[in-house]
């Protein structure tokens, strides 16, 4: 337990000193929402009934796009070859690095959406359902993200190929995340979506450390 | 130093062994032992194969062929967290101070954070423990990844180039280190170039690498 908390505490410690990143992909976040009002011209309406979709592919694309850094770094300065042989194992570091992708990637975008709710005129309910339906989706987004990055880490320019992998992957959660969200759906069916959701993030979260930790096992220098 | 347990002992043999990279066979039917509180030098040109036969000891790299067998590991513990791997990567985060690395380590690999700062002090690296290790010089990298290795406490080294990059002090300061190692009955395997000033030469044997091409 301790090893996982000072595994979790120093990549948020490393991405705070060495900065930049999480508010790169919070920009990306709101820009990828900011652009769509132009794409579709700003019709409020249109707006405020696209606008649960708009939030789930804009913070789905910036997760993707943190991807690649998951295992990455450790791979580069042999991390990763020593972690083999520690005494915590590769499940518990895969789950270590799992939530501090999460809070590094998830979180901070769950604190914008605000801004998005305004781009998108979202009215106040709306905006709380993104955030609920966000926390309970994303970490299965990330948990999906684990897996892909685990399997490509090997690859020396495998950036593009964790995102190819795991999209298929995560189409059930953007189907519930958007119903859990969309007001026309009525209450029992956003609740459904919400706990289909909640389902799908605890057994991915729960299985894919050891599915991660696998294919980290199978890398070869 | 602080640790004074003596390791439990381990010994290795390795039969029949046989490695490629790509195409190229690196070493074959290869046969040695060492036993506890020894150390096996492995020599040979650049490019024989001493780097990847470690990786193999190390489990991070398949054999072609053969069989290396660990003796004397505890059933009840994972077998891999026997090992300490000093490897040509120095796994240090630049922007992590010295301490906070090894704490990072020494709550991985489940040991006492009080032994973080013997550690420092036994590889010469007490007065910069407070510094990025963004700012070390590759010897004083190397210095931090050794304080690392002792940190880690484990009964077998698997030692790549362990003296590159290090000054004259360094070399001294690896011998000195491997000799207390085998004095508290670990076993080790090393990669080198150079003779180590080991004090107890009947502890010390030597195995060629490589075949000419």
């Amino acid at each position: 337990m301790k090893g996982l908390l000072a595994l979790i505490g120093r990549d948020l410690k490393l991405a705070t000193r060495v900065g930049g990143d999480a508010l790169t992909l919070v920009l990306f976040f709101v820009m990828v929402g900011a652009i769509v009002p132009f794409a579709i011209g700003p019709d409020r309406e249109t707006l405020a009934r696209l606008a649960p979709g708009i939030v789930w592919i804009a913070a789905f694309l910036s997760m993707i796009l943190g991807l690649d850094r998951l295992f990455r770094t450790d791979v580069e300065d042999g991390s990763l070859m020593l972690f083999r042989h520690a005494a915590l194992s590769l499940e518990s570091i895969s789950f270590a690095k799992l939530v501090a992708h999460w809070l590094l990637t998830a979180l901070p975008l769950i604190i914008a959406t605000p801004i998005l709710a305004i781009l998108l005129a979202m009215d106040f309910s709306t905006w709380l359902r993104t955030v609920l339906s966000l926390l309970v989706g994303t970490p299965a987004l990330v948990a999906f993200g684990t897996i892909g990055a685990a399997v490509t880490v090997s690859l020396r320019r495998g950036g593009l190929i964790a995102p190819v992998l795991i999209l298929p992957l995560s189409i059930p959660v953007l189907i519930f995340g958007v119903s859990a969200i969309a007001a026309d759906t009525g209450a029992g069916t956003s609740a459904a979506a919400l706990l289909f959701m909640a389902a799908i993030s605890l057994v991915s979260v729960a299985l894919s450390p050891f599915i991660a930790a696998l294919a980290l096992r199978l890398v070869e220098d | 130093m602080n640790f004074a347990t003596i390791l439990s002992p381990r010994s290795l043999k390795v039969s029949g062994l046989a490695c490629r990279r790509g195409e190229r066979v690196l070493f074959e039917g290869l046969d040695f032992e060492v036993a506890p509180a020894e150390i096996t030098l492995l020599r040979g040109p650049n490019g024989a194969g001493k780097t990847t036969l470690l990786l193999c000891l190390a489990g991070l790299m398949r054999p072609t062929a053969g069989s290396i067998n660990f003796s004397g590991r505890d059933p009840e513990r994972r077998p891999d967290s026997d090992i300490g791997f000093l490897g040509h990567l120095s796994a240090i985060k630049t922007r992590l101070t010295l301490t906070e690395n090894l704490r990072f380590w020494a709550a991985v690999n489940e040991v006492s954070p009080a032994l973080i700062e013997p550690a420092l002090e036994a590889v010469g690296l007490a007065p910069l423990a407070g510094l990025d290790a963004g700012h070390l010089s590759a010897g004083q990298t190397r210095r931090l990844a050794l304080a690392r290795l002792i940190l880690s406490d484990r009964p077998i080294w698997l030692l790549d180039e362990p003296t590159a990059a290090l000054d004259a002090d360094g070399d001294l300061l690896v011998a000195g280190l491997i000799d207390s190692h085998l004095d508290r009955g670990g076993m080790a395997v090393a990669a080198t170039h150079y003779d180590l000033a080991l004090k107890n030469p009947a502890r010390v044997k030597t195995l060629p690498i490589g075949r000419r091409p």
